[in-house]
């Protein structure tokens, strides 16, 4: 790493109709140094980020690139000033080639016309710097999350980029994804090229990261080399409060003595929904919480979808309290009593335009209604209710729900079910590309659920989350349950186990 | 990376509306009639009011329906085929060649409801076959659009029906406290619209509908029945709009009522300030949009500006219009 600094922004401060964003928020990035940025949701790095960026102009304070003062119109003045921002939805074209990709705006040409023979090869050539062997003629859409955010990143540096901004880059990448991740990170580093990573997952900073800037309420509040930190030290600091504080509530220890009781909600047997569902056992008690694990592709999401009427099922049985039932859609499910929080908040939960209490009482509205017309007040008393419940912070009800963190969203996703007062909650990923705190907060509130008497069915990629959290697991490989876990008895190591290889060397379930 | 990132602040602030779509459209608005005091003779008068006023009347009503569709991510191309179909139906109708009723107040009753439900239900056609099949909007509607006028054609074949009807002449020509019988209608309509969209389950749903149907699906709201009521509530203003065209006029042709109307409606939404992209539903903004188009017909008209030259005209206007009101909402 070199000392000269590639990047410093200081003093800056960006509001929204009169709400500050951004206070008072600084940090520097030297040539060859990978920095981390992190806060809660609502602490304002993706606005510091936009700011940087070009994509929301700053109402204060200054950047200076490579020495000199910048402001940056839009992402594309950035990119081509050398500063790459690699998203966690990858904004590349879906349908084109890898190499038309990599050189989108700017491909090689040979008497006008594209040198289609240089293009490939300098794409395979830049992908290969990563240890990337891909056939660059296939449409982007053909590979995984983590192949097109190499793709991503080679663009950038076919750019010539200086400065690649990483925002949430793992959030979606395996283990296995994320480890060549940082691989090709430290490469950009060797290069002289800085990084800023944003990331909500703090183990990961440790491997990768130099320094880290921690922001909180618009302003940046720690500054310090990665090595001089600890874990702790950063959540005390993201939230505000001190060592001790953290230590003591911190950690998330599951209530033993809180036990489900015997009434049997839901039991799933032999379900079988194709392309990704081939045979799942599932039950869930009054006041459990079950956990669902399985590598990407096992079926996890594809399960909850067929229980919850959205996708056919071709065999199986579904009981429900009971009594055999079997959805044709959402609305069936619903009236019966479950509510289903999907892993894309984006794209299959809020609906961005609308205001929080319209987006909240999405599902209940039916019933808020007489002759057709909402009675508002209803409506606002319970709004209201659920937001003080949950604790969800916001300026106002009527803001649309797009203005508000991602943590807050789903929030405001879990008050939509929880206001139709479901018997069977299924979430999946209730947490992802959360932030410690609002994370510690929507597991806290799921387990006061449960004891509340609710059953809930919980996807997750987390191991911790499903270990710590859940009363029992159930581990799906290849759209089979292949293996199911107590509480005592589910170790991270047995579900990955299980997860990796089935039902060999661990407890069998069904058979 | 997408959203934005906002602090809360300690206490809860009131957001007020943002009026920036609408004051834009005002503007344009305004510009126009600002213009016209100065340059057009006469401007000042209820004469030029009401022949305002009685034009914009069609535009309204094709639109609010037009505006609902837009809401809920659609557009729908057929309205003017179906104006022309009701429009071509009402007299057949008290005239007796169709339904057997001989001439007489029944005739008359029929005549006016049944080309509305007629055109209600195309409308529903219209939506059963972009709810049901998933065929896009402006692939779906653009059957009716095609066929819908050669059905009034044929209904007719292809005559002119020039008629004398005592009740369809107080529709086009009658007034109620010197107001014009469909300005009434108008007004009425789009109250009654905007109050659906504030008010009603039926407003949300239609808008969240349009503003990811994804999650309305999972919300378990009934997409499908959603879009297939609001093609049939646009056939059914389409209905009435044909019915006022034919009035006024005392006569039927097939081949002209309606003409065009899809796209001076489709301007009069986005002039308006209703997104294209679906979410989002202003049916006042709607309303002073097609009164802008209106007006900048009539100035254009009254400065003898011959139609070729006219056209081109009001598409710049709409553009500016658009134009404004898009960097109004810009934050």
């Amino acid at each position: 790493m070199s000392d000269e600094i590639l990047l410093s922004m200081a003093g800056i401060a960006k509001s929204f109709s009169g709400i500050m964003a951004l206070k008072d928020a600084s940090l520097t990035v030297a040539a060859g140094e990978v920095l981390a940025l992190i806060g809660q949701n609502g602490a304002g790095k993706s606005t510091l980020i936009k700011v940087l960026t070009g994509a929301l102009p700053r109402d204060r304070g200054t950047v200076r690139f490579e020495g000199a003062p910048v402001a940056f119109r839009t992402p594309q003045d950035a990119q081509t000033g050398g500063i790459a921002t690699i998203y966690q939805e990858i904004n590349l074209v879906p349908l084109r080639s890898v190499a038309e990709n990599i050189f989108l705006g700017r491909e090689p040409r040979r008497w006008g016309l594209i040198d289609w023979r240089r293009m490939h090869a300098e794409a395979a050539q830049l992908l290969a710097q990563f240890d990337v062997r891909v056939d660059v003629r296939q449409p982007l859409n053909q590979f995984n999350t983590a192949t097109q955010q190499m793709v991503a990143i080679a663009r950038a540096i076919g750019q010539q980029a200086r400065l690649v901004v990483m925002d949430e880059p793992t959030s979606s990448l395996d283990d296995h994804e994320v480890a060549v991740l940082f691989d090709v990170i430290r490469q950009l580093k060797a290069r002289g090229i800085g990084v800023i990573f944003v990331s909500h997952r703090l183990d990961e900073l440790y491997a990768v990261c130099d320094r880290v800037t921690v922001m909180r309420d618009g302003m940046t509040v720690a500054d310090q080399p990665m090595a001089g930190i600890t874990k702790l030290e950063l959540v005390a600091a993201m939230l505000g409060r001190s060592l001790a504080e953290v230590q003591q509530f911190g950690a998330t220890a599951f209530d033993e003595d809180f036990a489900p009781r015997p009434t049997k909600i839901i039991e799933v047997r032999g379900l079988k929904s194709a392309p990704r569902v081939a045979a799942v056992d599932i039950e869930v008690r009054e006041g459990e919480i079950v956990g669902l694990a399985g590598l990407l592709g096992s079926g996890r999401t594809e399960t909850a979808r067929a229980i919850f009427g959205i996708d056919r099922t071709q065999a199986g049985t579904i009981k429900l309290g009971g009594h055999e039932t079997g959805f044709r859609n959402a609305q069936d499910a619903i009236r019966a009593g479950i509510g289903f929080c999907s892993e894309d908040r984006k794209v299959e939960g809020i609906v961005p335009d609308m205001s929080v209490r319209d987006n909240l009482t999405l599902a209940l509205l039916p019933q808020l209604t007489r002759h057709g017309v909402i009675d508002q007040v209803r409506q606002r008393e319970i709004v209201d209710r659920l937001i003080k419940r949950l604790g969800i912070r916001l300026a106002s009800a009527d803001q649309k729900i797009r203005e508000l963190s991602g943590g807050n969203q789903q929030k405001v996703l879990l008050a939509r079910w929880l206001c139709m007062q479901p018997k069977l909650l299924i979430l999946d990923e209730p947490t992802r590309g959360i932030d410690v705190a609002a994370k510690a907060e929507i597991q806290g509130l799921i387990r006061e659920l449960a004891r509340g008497g609710l059953g809930v069915l919980m996807i997750s990629s987390e191991l911790e989350e499903l270990t710590e959290g859940c009363h029992r697991v159930t581990v799906l490989r290849d759209g089979r349950s292949v293996a199911a876990f107590d509480h005592a008895e589910a170790t991270e190591h047995g579900i990955m186990t299980a997860m990796a290889h089935g039902p060999a060397e661990v407890a069998h379930v069904g058979a | 990376m997408s959203e934005l990132e906002v602090v809360a602040p300690r206490r809860a602030r009131l957001v007020l509306p943002r009026g920036g779509a609408l004051g834009g459209t005002l503007l344009s608005l305004a510009a126009l009639i600002l213009f016209n005091l100065v340059a057009t003779p006469h401007f000042i008068s209820l004469q030029t009011l009401y022949v305002n006023l009685t034009q914009v009347t069609t535009i309204v009503i094709v639109a609010v329906g037009m505006t609902m569709v837009i809401a809920t991510g659609g557009i729908d191309l057929s309205v003017g085929s179906l104006m022309a179909i009701s429009g071509a139906l009402a007299p057949l109708i008290f005239a007796g060649h169709l339904l057997g009723v001989g001439p007489g107040p029944l005739a008359d009753g029929l005549a006016f409801v049944v080309p509305v439900l007629v055109a209600m239900l195309f409308g529903s056609f219209n939506g059963w076959l972009i709810a049901r099949f998933r065929i896009q909007p402006i692939v779906a509607t653009l059957v009716l659009f095609i066929a819908g006028r050669g059905i009034a054609q044929v209904m007719t074949n292809g005559n002119l029906q020039a008629f004398h009807n005592v009740a369809f002449h107080t529709l086009g020509l009658g007034r109620v406290l010197g107001v014009p019988i469909q300005v009434w209608l108008m007004a009425a309509i789009v109250g009654i619209a905007t109050w659906v969209i504030a008010r009603t389950l039926y407003g949300r749903q239609l808008l969240a509908v349009g503003g990811n149907e994804a999650a309305a699906s999972l919300a378990g709201l009934p997409v499908a029945r959603i879009k297939i009521l609001v093609y049939a509530i646009s056939g059914l203003l389409s209905g009435i709009a044909g019915l006022i065209v034919i009035a006024i006029n005392s006569s039927s042709d097939a081949n002209l009522v309606g003409l065009g109307m899809e796209l001076d409606a489709i301007a009069a939404v986005a002039v308006g300030g209703t997104a294209l992209t679906g979410g989002r539903a202003s049916i006042i903004g709607t309303l002073l949009g097609a009164l802008i188009i209106q007006l900048l017909r009539y100035t254009l008209l009254s400065h003898g500006i011959p139609d070729a030259a006219a056209l081109v005209v009001k598409a710049a206007v709409i553009l500016v219009a658009v134009y404004i009101q898009q960097v109004r909402r810009a934050p």
